[in-house]
């Protein structure tokens, strides 16, 4: 079918994200045959710099330059994607938290159809699209299927589609910044707040004991703080422990926390939903105790066990105090 | 301020070992735990914490078959005066956009300053705020993190990236899906549920809601699922089995050829 293919480049600090090769990759294999037209929106130099960095890889650029846009906000998003959209129009985004803002509206919309969070692209059909979501945290996969006749909006997963190769010849940078003009929103910026630092820096730790839901209460914690000093590793944790206010923000390994890079990494009750994954680079030796078989986190990890936290620790602890 | 917070009943993937049923047409229900959606407990508890500090009242509403009810007093246990029941054989099926049109309608009931969901649901999409604020035309925020009362504007946090905070200003009224760690969702405990038992709560079907069935439901959806599957997957790790004593020795090893002791 005919359909205009539109991809969203995320960028910060004049740079695009890794997310915008990934998003072309992404529309080349669900529209094969079509030229994606990559939209920049953004404000002076740096949505200047963007554009062109863009047009390294994509055939054509709509540049939109506006001071009100150089944060960006989904609520002024919307709007003027609803401006200069096509009936029809294919949409991709990153599945970032600008993504799932700006996403289920605009399909709203747009009248099209809303496939968030996608990992994989499973065939088309006519006006039938096929992709790959996960659900339950990653438990189990699943295909979806849209009538996209009347568009899509699309948000991918990070790191599901290999970044694309930039194209031969650059591309041209269309510059509509006046469609841009005169944007308001009843949602306006006010700041970014960035996250605490907390009393460790668990980027710089080569050995890393992460704890999860899976420790079950906070008493608990004393048994891995005591195999963390009995390995002379630095304790650090996933979401729910920091939601539950059990460790600070500072230890949180994941998207929403911090990423790390530490040589081993023993993962301890973490079920290993993808954001947490997310936080965790360098290819580490990772070793996984969780009670339940069909975590996810044995995908990620070398060895696992299948078992209970509050046996194996205390026993884990005393053996590695005598191999001292 | 008069607050509607939209509540999903799921199986709790915390408690569960979720797996695919045969042929793919549904996960495995029977023996599931079913528990309100995580992110919508903190939801609730946000809603509560407002009208405590400026007035108003808190009506929870949930969608799906009989069984919602006890989600649905649940959450009011926790504070919420009002509850609100959107049952009908039609809704079954009903993609993220048929859900918003059905909450649509039940917002417009009455009015409501404010409309809060869950960020995302275990089996969902974190899609169903977004799209009810766009159905409503009302502005909206994901991922939100803090809520401050400013007359008739909220300042707002929402959390992105590398765990910053995206402060706002958002006019009322408004949409926004709750952030787990907002807050401490307090403790309900069966006092708390006897309190509300005897609470009406009303239900209401397509007809009372002047939802035309043929816009929601399975045949209405854009978005439907063909199947659950569990994907093809690497080796994945090495299983380490024996006793506890066993399973130990064989980390120290590990951990000591790894440099895993420090």
């Amino acid at each position: 079918m005919a359909t205009q293919v539109f991809v969203l480049i995320p960028h910060a600090a004049g740079k695009a994200d890794d997310a915008a090769l990934e998003l072309l990759s992404a529309a080349r294999a669900m529209f094969p045959g079509v030229t994606p037209t990559a939209l920049v929106l953004g404000a002076g130099a740096d949505q200047t710099a963007v554009a062109q960095e863009a047009a390294a890889a994509y055939p054509e650029v709509w540049g939109f330059s506006q001071e009100v846009l150089a944060y960006p906000n989904a609520e002024l998003i919307r709007p003027l994607l609803l401006k200069i959209l096509p009936a029809g129009a294919v949409v991709l985004l990153p599945h970032s938290t600008l993504g799932i803002d700006l996403g289920p509206g605009l399909s709203v919309k747009l009248g099209a159809a809303y496939l968030p969070d996608v990992v994989g692209f499973d065939g088309i059909d006519g006006s039938l699209l096929k992709v790959v979501r996960q659900e339950f945290s990653g438990q189990v996969s699943a295909h979806v299927q849209a009538d996209i006749v009347k568009g899509a909006v699309i948000t991918v997963r990070s790191g599901a589609f290999q970044p694309a190769q930039p194209g031969p010849a650059a591309g041209t940078v269309v510059d509509k910044s006046a469609e841009a003009a005169g944007l308001t929103a009843r949602r306006r910026f006010v700041e970014v707040v960035q996250a605490e630092a907390g009393d460790v820096d668990i980027t710089r730790e080569d050995v890393l004991v992460a704890v999860g839901r899976g420790i079950g209460e906070q008493d608990n914690l004393s048994l891995v703080d005591e195999l963390a000093e009995a390995m002379g590793a630095t304790v650090c944790c996933s979401r729910p422990i920091v939601d539950a206010k059990w460790l600070d923000k500072g230890r949180q390994v994941g998207t929403s926390g911090a990423t790390v890079k530490p040589k081993v990494y023993l993962a301890l009750g973490i079920s290993g939903a993808f954001q947490h994954l997310g936080g965790l680079k360098g290819s580490p030796f990772v070793v996984a105790v969780n009670k339940n078989p069909k975590a996810p986190i044995f995908q990620a990890a070398q060895v696992g066990v299948v078992g209970d936290l509050m046996e194996l620790l205390p026993e884990l602890t005393q053996q590695i105090q005598k191999a001292r | 301020m008069e607050i509607l917070v939209c509540v999903k009943r799921v199986p709790d993937s915390a408690e569960n070992e979720i797996n695919v049923a045969a042929g793919g047409a549904d996960i495995c229900r029977e023996d599931l735990v079913y528990a309100v959606n995580e992110w919508d407990n903190y939801a609730v508890e946000e809603a509560i914490q407002i009208v405590e500090r400026e007035g108003g009242s808190v009506t929870v509403v949930a969608l799906g078959d009989a069984e919602i009810e006890e989600s649905v007093r649940r959450e009011m246990a926790m504070g919420a005066e009002q509850g609100l029941m959107l049952v009908d054989a039609g809704f079954a099926g009903s993609d993220g956009l048929g859900v918003a049109t059905i909450l649509k309608a039940a917002a417009q009931k009455k009015r409501y300053d404010l409309i809060l969901t869950g960020a995302q649901a275990e089996d969902g999409a974190a899609q169903v705020g977004g799209m009810l604020a766009a159905l409503l035309d009302h502005p909206y925020a994901s991922l939100v993190n803090k809520v401050d009362v400013n007359g008739q504007t909220l300042r707002i946090g929402r959390e992105i990236e590398g765990g910053s905070q995206e402060l706002s200003d958002i006019d009322l009224p408004c949409v926004l899906s709750i952030q787990t760690g907002i807050n401490e969702p307090r403790y309900v405990g069966l006092r708390g549920i006897r309190k509300v038992a005897s609470v009406e709560i009303p239900v209401l079907n397509g007809a009372d809601l002047g939802v035309d069935l043929a816009s929601v439901g399975k045949a209405a959806a854009k978005v439907r699922r063909v199947d659950y599957f569990v994907p093809v997957v690497s080796a994945g790790a090495e299983m380490l089995t024996g006793s506890t004593k066993e399973v130990a020795a064989q980390l120290v090893e590990l951990l000591k050829a790894k440099g895993g002791l420090n």
